[in-house]
């Protein structure tokens, strides 16, 4: 569905996981919309004007009117473009209610330990970091087991609010196996998970969005090189 | 009322939780029945454990056996379970983003939660810490607020004419303020009194008198928890 133009702009940055989400929901809805690609280092007015709480991407513009936080932009998408498309949460409050505690899991419990294997400076450290990321990953896989019904999503045939939230940290996790050595999604221990981040990745809506794992290395040896 | 029975409605609670606080608002908002149960945090129930495997936290809904947790989670569950009476969000798309937003913040920069390993949240700082740590603390603090009631303006409540989402995020913890200026010298009339006015009008709603607790209340709790950490 096209829009006018100017209608639907996201300032965003291509690596950030978080700008990822909204991408993936405007092309789920067909929605077109200009990206307004933030330079490293300095954030331009339009986004200290549209997010003066956070100062920080995503923000979608829509009518020129800012929505903030990834999720909360999200769920926005789907309510505004609830007619087209495919619908990214469920219609059933208590599949929603699930949907919402998974993608807060996400974020406040499973994403900081992915960070943590990244961030540590021991062997021990990271072990820990690894550990904890992995027994993530089992509920992660307990809660796909749950929500999939036996398909191919989270949200079932088609591409929904946990896959968003969690799919949007694939990019970055591959770059951390390839830093590592580590296998974060391991067939062995969560077969389900290892399935689904393929199919994830290769879904349309994300494929052009999702970066490329040897971009977001060089990405990563230049912040973390400075 | 056949809906909501309380055999179907359990809410797991601990009486001085602000998070359990959102939801008995939302409950009391719909008309709701439901069954409270006082979960002993030193000794937590197996059914909270096994409702909530993942935090093992209160507050938990269970609706007819199947639970609903996080606050905010249970909050707009609860609006989208009775979507026939009182809304707790707006209709409009931004409107209801902007509710979500806010709401978040809230949940983000105010929250007060019992014991460790939570132990950096603004308001908890101002009881926990001593000296300058506590001016810093009581300096964030009162920013935070000020941001608020900013967004408050000049507003009935958050959403406009419309209790809601936002309003239920954070009327509980207006309970805790006789606490913080007692720990720490600030005075919430003198530095948000619209904030304060906005209080004084949600608790005049019935669904929020009869939910949050005595602040008095509050305040001996602190001191309890004060002495469990051994914090004068």
């Amino acid at each position: 569905m096209a829009s006018a133009a100017g209608e639907v702009r996201l300032i965003g940055a291509w690596p950030s996981p978080f700008v990822l989400r909204p991408r993936v929901a405007l092309n789920l809805k067909g929605v077109e919309y200009e990206f307004l690609q933030e330079k490293f280092g300095e954030k331009s007015e339009l986004l200290l004007r549209s997010n003066p709480v956070y100062k920080k991407i995503p923000v979608l513009l829509h009518h020129d009117k800012p929505v903030c936080e990834s999720m909360i932009i999200v769920e926005y998408v789907d309510e505004v473009w609830a007619t087209t498309g495919q619908a990214i949460l469920p219609a059933d409050p208590y599949e929603r209610a699930l949907h919402r505690f998974w993608a807060v899991y996400v974020d406040d419990k499973w994403f900081p330990s992915m960070f943590g294997i990244a961030k540590a400076e021991t062997e021990e450290a990271k072990a820990e970091s690894a550990e904890q990321a992995w027994a993530g990953l089992k509920l992660l896989e307990e809660a796909f087991e749950k929500l999939s019904k036996g398909k191919t999503f989270f949200g079932g045939d088609t591409i929904g609010y946990v896959d968003i939230a969690l799919g949007a940290y694939l990019g970055w996790a591959k770059v951390i196996e390839q830093m590592t050595g580590l296998k974060l999604l391991d067939e062995e221990k969560t077969p389900l998970l290892a399935v689904w981040a393929e199919r994830f990745c290769a879904h349309e809506a994300v494929k052009e969005v999702m970066p490329e794992t040897e971009k977001l290395m060089e990405f990563a040896k230049m912040r973390l090189g400075k | 009322m056949a809906e909501g029975a309380s055999e179907g409605l359990v809410l797991l609670d601990f009486w001085v939780s602000p998070f359990g606080q959102r939801c008995r608002i939302a409950l009391a908002e719909k008309g709701v029945e439901y069954e409270y149960r006082e979960e002993n945090l030193r000794d937590k129930s197996p059914l909270l454990l096994k409702s909530n495997p993942v935090h093992k936290k209160i507050p938990v809904l269970i609706d007819h056996g199947k639970p609903v947790c996080e606050s905010l989670n249970i909050v707009q569950y609860i609006d989208e379970k009775w979507p026939d009476r009182a809304p707790l969000l707006p209709a409009d798309p931004y409107a209801r983003a902007e509710a979500r937003f806010w709401a978040d913040l809230v949940e983000k920069k105010v929250c007060i939660p019992p014991p460790p390993p939570r132990m950096y949240e603004s308001g908890t700082k101002l009881w926990k810490l001593k000296g300058e740590a506590q001016e810093e603390a009581t300096k964030e603090f009162i920013e935070m607020l000020k941001l608020l009631e900013g967004e408050l303006g000049d507003k009935k409540y958050f959403g406009g004419e419309m209790f809601g989402l936002v309003d239920i995020a954070l009327i509980p913890f207006t309970a805790w303020f006789y606490s913080y200026e007692a720990c720490a010298k600030l005075s919430t009339e003198k530095e948000v009194p619209k904030l304060v006015a906005w209080g004084k009008r949600c608790r005049e709603r019935e669904s929020v008198s009869k939910s949050l607790p005595d602040p008095l209340k509050v305040y001996e709790f602190v001191c309890f928890l004060k002495k469990v950490y051994g914090i004068e």
